[in-house]
């Protein structure tokens, strides 16, 4: 049981101060009842109301969540493949342009992707709409899910797979009767990554979209450049309510599943 | 167990091979490369008042369109000052931005790394919420903090430390605070998987070797958590570079980064030629550190197997 | 009327059930495999023996249908199995590490290969039941693979494998992981299963104890090529190579030149000076041509005064290794060549008559030795 050094503990304690307080700050004001960040003025939820009854933020809401389920279910499919085919296919024709053009979207800047995008969907004749934002978040969805599931199947025993083929499996067999259910944990972060990158984008959205399509993102943005918005303080409690409880819930269940595996295996072990 | 032709036998597995290759492979063609080649061709083109706003287009036939383009755009990057001014001060902020990450994030990856192991899924969990939380909320919330009227300011009277409000928002100073916030997970997180790997006996031998906390240190815990600190780095230098978000909330119309430069050349002058060309040449300052990032991650792939 | 014995590689009439015919594997530059020529009869329990990267997990490998072969063919059941992908092989394999799928039960993990074939579900459970008695995993069949210990989840891999009832199983290193008792007494439950089941079984292993105790017939490999094939007998009494005779067991080697001496009777000078050696060899050596003698350490005598043997070297005890119920005394010759005479304890250690330092005599016959010539 190692003890921290002080130093050590003043590091996690300002490291995790500097990033939560932010968050914790915005919570507290959007319960404000004045506008100001500067005064005080009581606790209020009239923000959240005022939020609730905006159709506009409801309607880009929906728009965003629309858009997020599509592109990260289609990312995750293509994202899938694409790790499958870089971890076990061997080598093929074209192979270095492929990982490139996979590895790449994790870095490139946003406006680079969402520019160039957009100019591909003017140039065939696009109407942009959910379709294109659709199209754009999976395009980089998919790099994250290819990183994230290919980091996966390189741990993977591939004697496993082999000894579905031994077995009688097909290949799309024991792919999906061993392989799969296996990796499932990281095809599912996979999925929830891809899911908040796009729920989250606004650069490439505002490229790609559309007159009919404003993602929520959007619509904080053209709020937020006039200055601090207590709806967006509103907003953004929300949020973070939300991905708290999800990021809380799954470092629960993951605990807990970690736990009876160790049990389980203590159990065996004492057995002959 | 029947004896199938030789030719069948071989054909079934290769192509279903091939379908799986082709799949993503044509997704990301079309919709990665290609938009690239478009760019660059775009870049080459005049500002017309159209639909679409250059010229010319496939419209005019191939040919005759090739034989318009030329590299005009790149030309007027050099000459107006905004534009390499822009580049060099992206540059000096990313790269400013990089460090100041760096010199945060290490000892926090570090402690991490140091902490009882039960600690440890918790404080990872603790680095990663903010990762999942949304980035544009996340750089709003220092607009309230860094305002003149705002939190910090409204602290530091409180306490005493300043008697006027500083001004912090709308400066360079309030984009790498923006820039450090957002990416600081992403300098912890390489850095603690690197540091999580270090076999602790390591320093103990240094140390029974007669050197000193600090000097162990220096001498081991750095050099061998290398590998996360250019990951580490790549992962905030590469998209800080290219940032629009950051520089916008935060930053004063003195702000120059290229990232902004670009989205308003193209939404508010609509001058997407020159945006185009602006994207290229950005685009050709970042192939080099992509390059050396995807060798050090392949490295790195390899060492793990 | 005596039980005939289980030799059908001595019989012309019968057709092996794998060849390799010429065989090579290349992995770009390395040579895996190199011209290899064996044939393995139905029934068998023959193993495949050598050190790490001598070839003989490649062999496996391209009976399983995992790796094809470069050159050369080959055959199961008479029909070239080449590009027949492992999935439509009679063929079953029990990996190294098992590889049980740890998201099944037991019982599924049993039934995976059934299911594939698409038979009936009476048919499946009746059969995953024999092979669950047949393993001794009747209690454990509801659970998952890390709900059971190391033993159990080999013996898993074992059931599994066979549920198919291939016409060939093939062992990889199957009990590396296991400790020495649990070892030993599942080396004769796998070879009571073999012959229980009538499976041909193929085992690769790099513990030559382990192959000489469960072989009907064992290839010694190194190098991508087969050294010698042979049941353990003739393996251990007549190797054909230095080689074997060094990678099987302990052995005494001595250097020399032949000199024929008789019918099928050598002479070998093996120092100046000496006396020469004398062997019995059916082998054909010409005058003079360099040879090793082989000579196994329990086969060599110690003594205390020149005997009255065919050999007999005088030399002094450098080194004595004590095992219990064996004791190897490395006598070391006027020449600087060390001799190893294994010895049973037949008394205390106290009252040992040989101790370090002392002047001692080994002598072994001339027809226990083996005249090797490379």
């Amino acid at each position: 049981m190692t003890r921290l050094s002080l130093f050590n503990v003043v590091s996690l304690t300002f490291g995790f101060v500097f990033l939560y307080v932010p968050m914790l700050i915005l919570v507290i004001y959007s319960f404000n009842k004045s506008k100001l960040v500067t005064v005080w003025a009581g606790f209020s939820t009239k923000w959240y109301s005022e939020l609730l009854a905006n159709d506009a933020f409801l309607d880009a809401a929906w728009v965003t969540v629309k858009v997020a389920v599509l592109s990260s279910s289609i990312a995750t499919v293509l994202g899938t493949m694409a790790a499958y085919v870089l971890v076990r296919g061997g080598r093929f024709f074209g192979r270095t342009l492929f990982s490139g053009m996979i590895y790449a979207p994790l870095v490139m800047p946003e406006v680079i992707t969402g520019l160039s995008l957009l100019l591909l969907f003017i140039g065939m004749g696009l109407d942009r709409g959910v379709l294109t934002i659709v199209l754009a978040h999976t395009t980089f969805s998919m790099c994250f899910v290819s990183v994230v599931v290919s980091s996966r199947l390189m741990t993977f025993d591939n004697s496993l797979e082999e000894a579905a083929l031994d077995l009688g499996a097909s290949p799309l067999d024991a792919f999906r009767l061993v392989t799969l259910p296996i990796i499932a944990p990281a095809v599912i972060s996979g999925w929830l990554l891809a899911f908040t990158l796009s729920l989250d984008d606004l650069v490439i959205a505002s490229f790609t979209s559309g007159p009919s399509a404003t993602t929520l993102p959007m619509k904080i943005w053209s709020s937020v450049r006039l200055g601090v918005s207590p709806e967006i303080n509103a907003l953004s409690t929300i949020l973070i309510a939300m991905v708290t409880i999800g990021v809380v819930a799954a470092s629960l269940a993951s605990k807990q599943a970690a736990l009876r595996a160790k049990r389980d295996e203590q159990k065996a072990a004492r057995m002959t | 167990m029947g004896q199938l032709d030789k030719n069948d036998r071989r054909a079934a597995g290769p192509m279903k091979r091939a379908i799986l290759i082709a799949m993503p492979y044509t997704w990301l063609l079309a919709l990665f490369l290609i938009p690239f080649a478009v760019v660059f061709k775009i870049s080459l083109s005049d500002i017309e008042l159209s639909i679409p706003p250059y010229t010319p287009t496939m419209k005019d036939g191939l040919w005759n369109m090739l034989s318009r383009l030329d590299f005009e755009n790149f030309v007027f990057l050099t000459q107006d000052d905004l534009y390499w001014k822009a580049y060099v001060s992206s540059l000096r902020i990313a790269l400013i931005s990089t460090v100041l990450t760096l010199v945060v994030g290490y000892p926090i990856a570090y402690a991490m790394a140091r902490a009882p192991e039960q600690w440890r899924p918790t404080l990872l969990m603790l680095v990663i919420l903010p990762f999942w939380t949304s980035f544009l909320i996340r750089v709003y919330a220092w607009i309230g903090i860094l305002s003149n009227e705002g939190f910090l300011n409204k602290f530091l009277l409180w306490i005493g430390l300043i008697n006027e409000p500083l001004t912090i928002l709308n400066t360079n100073a309030a984009v790498f605070i923006g820039i450090v916030y957002t990416y600081l997970p992403f300098m912890i997180l390489p850095i603690y998987s690197a540091l999580d790997r270090l076999d602790g006996s390591l320093i103990e031998a240094a140390e029974d070797l007669g050197c000193s906390r600090i000097k162990a240190f220096w001498l081991i815990t750095i050099p061998l958590s290398r590998n996360g600190i250019i990951a580490g780095c790549f992962l905030v230098f590469i998209p800080a570079l290219g940032e629009f978000v950051i520089p916008s909330l935060l930053g004063g119309s003195g702000t120059l980064m290229i990232g902004k430069v670009l989205f308003e050349e193209f939404f508010s002058n609509r001058d997407w030629p020159v945006a185009s060309a602006v994207a290229v040449v950005l685009l050709l300052i970042l192939i080099i550190p992509i390059v050396l990032f995807q060798r050090n991650e392949q490295k790195q792939a390899e060492a793990d197997t | 009327m005596v039980d005939s014995v289980f030799a059908p590689w001595d019989d012309s009439d019968q057709k092996p059930l794998i060849r390799f015919r010429n065989v090579t594997k290349r992995f770009g530059d390395f040579t895996a495999i190199d011209n290899l020529t064996l044939d393995i009869f139905a029934q068998e329990f023959f193993a495949l023996l050598g050190p790490s990267g001598c070839g003989k997990t490649t062999m496996m490998r391209m009976l399983a249908g995992f790796e094809n072969p470069t050159k050369g063919a080959i055959e199961l059941a008479g029909q070239d199995i080449a590009g027949v992908p492992p999935n439509k092989r009679a063929v079953n394999m029990m990996f190294q590490s098992y590889a049980l799928f740890p998201h099944l039960t037991v019982q599924d993990n049993i039934a995976f290969g059934l299911r594939r074939e698409s038979r009936d579900s009476n048919f499946i459970s009746e059969r995953v039941s024999e092979m669950l008695k047949l393993t001794r995993l009747e209690k454990f069949a509801r659970r998952k693979p890390h709900q059971i210990s190391g033993g159990q989840r080999q013996r898993v891999a074992l059931a599994r494998s066979l549920a198919k009832a291939p016409k060939l199983l093939l062992l990889d290193e199957p009990l590396g992981a296991l400790d020495a008792k649990l070892r030993e007494a599942t080396q004769f439950e796998l070879m009571d299963i073999q012959e229980k089941t009538g499976t041909t079984f193929v085992i690769v292993t790099h513990d030559q104890e382990e192959a000489m105790t469960v072989a009907s017939r064992v290839a010694v490999m190194d190098e991508g090529r087969i050294m010698q094939v042979a049941t353990p007998e003739k393996i251990y009494e007549a190797p054909n190579s230095v080689y074997v005779a060094d990678f099987i067991g302990d052995v005494n080697i001595i250097p020399g030149t032949a000199k024929a001496a008789g019918p099928d009777h050598y002479e070998i000078d093996w120092a100046e000076g000496r006396e020469p050696l004398h062997a019995i060899s059916k082998k054909d050596f010409a005058e003079g041509q360099s040879c090793h003698l082989a000579i196994r350490p329990e086969k060599v005598a110690i003594h205390a005064e020149h005997p009255a043997a065919d050999n007999a070297v005088l030399g002094k005890v450098l080194d004595i290794a004590y095992l219990g119920n064996l004791s190897t005394y490395h006598v070391q010759l006027p020449t600087g060549e060390i001799i190893k005479a294994q010895v049973a304890n037949t008394r205390r250690v106290s009252r040992r008559d040989y101790t370090w330092e002392d002047q001692v005599w080994v002598s072994w016959t001339k027809t226990t030795g083996v005249l090797l010539d490379q």
